[in-house]
């Protein structure tokens, strides 16, 4: 590392040495150190400016990430009781994982599917749901709009991982939800909705926390863009006689779905990467297969913080993470690059 | 004719606003309940966890008390202090990544600026998670990883990155019009007084922006905090404190704490994030009107 930023530096200072005597030798004006220095605040100011977060992000981010790359090809690992030393291996630990037939391989196809099967509800229910929310609370013939506002956007100014504890525990066979079902004498004294237990019950309820929490910023994000769509489109449809599932259909959702597409895929990223809410919901559990690692509602992340810090298996969840990278990247960057805000980035 | 129609067409209206009205209602329970559980648990007088009945029996303020008086298992105060300082830190080192980062990406044309774009937007889709097991063995190999030091590599970790998240900032700065910056290139000014004079100055709400949400991160963060932190219970921050206290040992005397906890943490941010709304819609609307 080291020796590398040494020989970085010769090279430059060769390189504006014989910058310097190019100049000189043209006739022209050489530069002082003091100038040098000036410059940094003028023309050369993104030097200035950007290397300190360079170093950092480097640092950082880009350091351990290569890290983790490199694991990714060697037998590090945790076998039996001890950290074995590591050797290349090539691509055998991707061989084990894409195996189905082995525990681990069978493990990764099913926490994958319900990766992909989470993110997708995930996105969708929160979007549909908070555009909903947001047009039913903009509504011309809605009362006390502030009041409504202020009801739902509380939860999201209490700290996530606050509320995702208090949903965890009221939803115990014994939380606070049981008893108020069993105090209604909805159900029988000594019953309990299987929340967390039941795969199942898991999944569908880990899904629809998400849209408690999620919604209110949905819900933010939203209502400004929704006010910016021009009255007269709605005006001019409603003369024209639509009703009101034709009215969102044909204008409100292409119209939110052209500006928002950069946000829906950044929340789909994030949902993929969603670690919070299931690691302090249900921490993946039931686990339905003891003899796999992964529990019912784990998502490739949780999987991976389970593989490398409880069971200390770096290189498998090095690769985990490298293919949650690849599904991600192809994703993201066809549609990324192909939307409107990356294209007319430089507009002006 | 006409009037029966148009009364029944008040009618309908009037029908479709009850239930939206309705409807509003009850979601709105439904989002304030979680909520107002919790604050009426924290002044809960039984003890334990699960109770049988839905409102508390008794009320108390012992469980803030005991917050902030018993500190031999769990130094509430102390973890309260920790986040406090590394939250301030790592607001003031990020604040200022992304602001110089952005304003470079948006107003110079370098290089580098592309190629750091598309950089920043790879790095994004890796889960942090991944590298983080990477990111304590270099912190532990400059000896960051024990004693009053974990302080400093928590500041390290939530104000690393920060770089990588220009974007709201970047849009931010691309809505001040190009004119300013040219006219007082014109006038002699250099491009550092042009950031520090002109465009912090317009750019109010972005900053308060960025520096709300950079001071918030160490608060809600519980992942890279447990795991830098490991078992120095010494440097602990709120998020792990309050995860703890709903541990299988602790949370038969510690769960009105927790709800204790919960609120006195939540009610900073909450006010925070009031503030920051505002902001928020100016900050996405642009700088210079009209």
């Amino acid at each position: 590392m080291l020796t590398l930023f040494m020989i970085y530096l010769w090279r430059e200072t060769v390189k504006s040495a014989y910058q310097a005597e190019c100049l000189d030798k043209a006739g022209k004006y050489v530069r002082t150190f003091r100038e040098d220095l000036k410059s940094l605040f003028h023309e050369n100011i993104h030097k200035l400016l950007m290397t300190p977060s360079l170093v950092f992000i480097f640092g950082l981010t880009v350091l351990p990430l290569v890290f983790m790359i490199c694991m990714a090809f060697t037998n590090y690992s945790k076998i039996g009781n001890h950290l074995v030393l590591f050797d290349w291996v090539g691509l055998e630990n991707f061989r084990t994982l894409f195996d189905s037939s082995s525990i681990l391989g069978s493990t990764f196809w099913s926490v994958l599917v319900w990766t992909l099967i989470w993110a997708f509800f995930a996105t969708f229910t929160n979007y549909i749901a908070g555009m909903i929310l947001a047009m039913m609370i903009n509504r011309k013939d809605t009362k006390a709009k502030g009041f409504w506002r202020f009801c739902f956007v509380l939860s999201c100014a209490v700290p996530s991982f606050v509320s995702l504890l208090i949903m965890r525990t009221m939803l115990q066979p014994n939380g606070a939800v049981n008893v108020l079902l069993r105090n209604l004498g909805w159900i029988a004294a000594d019953a309990s909705l299987p929340f967390f237990t039941d795969p199942l019950w898991a999944k569908v309820t880990v899904i629809v926390i998400n849209i408690w929490v999620g919604v209110p910023y949905t819900l933010l994000q939203l209502t400004g863009v929704l006010q910016n769509i021009p009255g007269e489109l709605y005006e001019a449809a409603r003369v024209d006689g639509a009703n009101v599932i034709q009215i969102f259909s044909k204008i409100t959702l292409p119209y939110m779905l052209y500006i928002t597409t950069p946000y829906l895929i950044a929340t789909f990223t994030g949902n993929v990467n969603n670690f919070n809410i299931i690691y302090l919901l249900s921490g993946g559990d039931p686990v339905t297969n003891l003899s796999s690692t992964a529990g019912s509602t784990d998502l490739l992340v949780t999987w991976l913080y389970k593989l490398t810090i409880d069971k200390q298996y770096y290189n498998v969840g090095a690769v985990i993470g490298i293919l949650t990278f690849v599904i991600l990247a192809v994703g993201a960057l066809l549609t990324y690059r192909n939307s409107k805000s990356y294209k007319e980035e430089g507009g002006f | 004719m006409a009037a029966t129609k148009q009364k029944s067409a008040k009618r309908k209206r009037a029908i479709n606003n009850t239930i939206v009205h309705i409807v509003l209602a009850i979601l709105a329970v439904i989002w304030v309940f979680p909520i107002a559980w919790v604050v009426l648990t924290s002044f809960r007088a039984e003890k334990g966890s699960y109770v049988s009945t839905f409102l508390p029996q008794g009320y108390t303020i012992a469980n803030y008390v005991r917050l902030f008086t018993d500190t031999t298992i769990l130094n509430f105060p102390k973890m309260f202090g920790n986040t406090l300082l590394i939250a301030i830190c790592s607001c003031i080192l990020s604040t200022f990544y992304v602001l110089s980062v952005s304003y470079c990406l948006s107003r110079l044309r370098f290089k580098m600026r592309k190629p750091y774009m598309n950089m920043a937007m790879i790095l994004g889709l890796f889960p942090g998670f991944m590298c983080m097991v990477a990111v304590y063995f270099i912190l532990k190999a400059l000896g960051l990883s024990e004693g009053g030091l974990i302080r400093l590599a928590l500041i390290l970790c939530y104000s690393g990155g920060a770089g990588l998240g220009f974007q709201i900032a970047k849009g931010f700065f691309d809505t001040i019009p190009l004119a300013i910056d040219e006219a007082a290139l014109i006038d002699g000014c250099t491009r550092w007084q042009i950031f520090t004079k002109m465009t912090l100055p317009l750019s109010k709400p972005v900053i308060v922006y960025t520096v709300l949400t950079a001071f918030i991160g160490p608060w809600v963060d519980f992942i890279f905090a447990k795991v830098i932190c490991r078992a120095n219970a010494d440097y602990y921050t709120v998020a792990i404190g309050l995860w703890r206290m709903l541990e299988k040992e602790y949370i038969d005397s510690w769960y009105t704490c927790f709800a204790a906890g919960a609120v006195l943490v939540s009610i900073p941010i909450a006010a925070l994030f009031m503030f920051l709304q505002r902001y928020y819609v100016d900050g996405m609307s642009g700088a210079v009107k009209g």
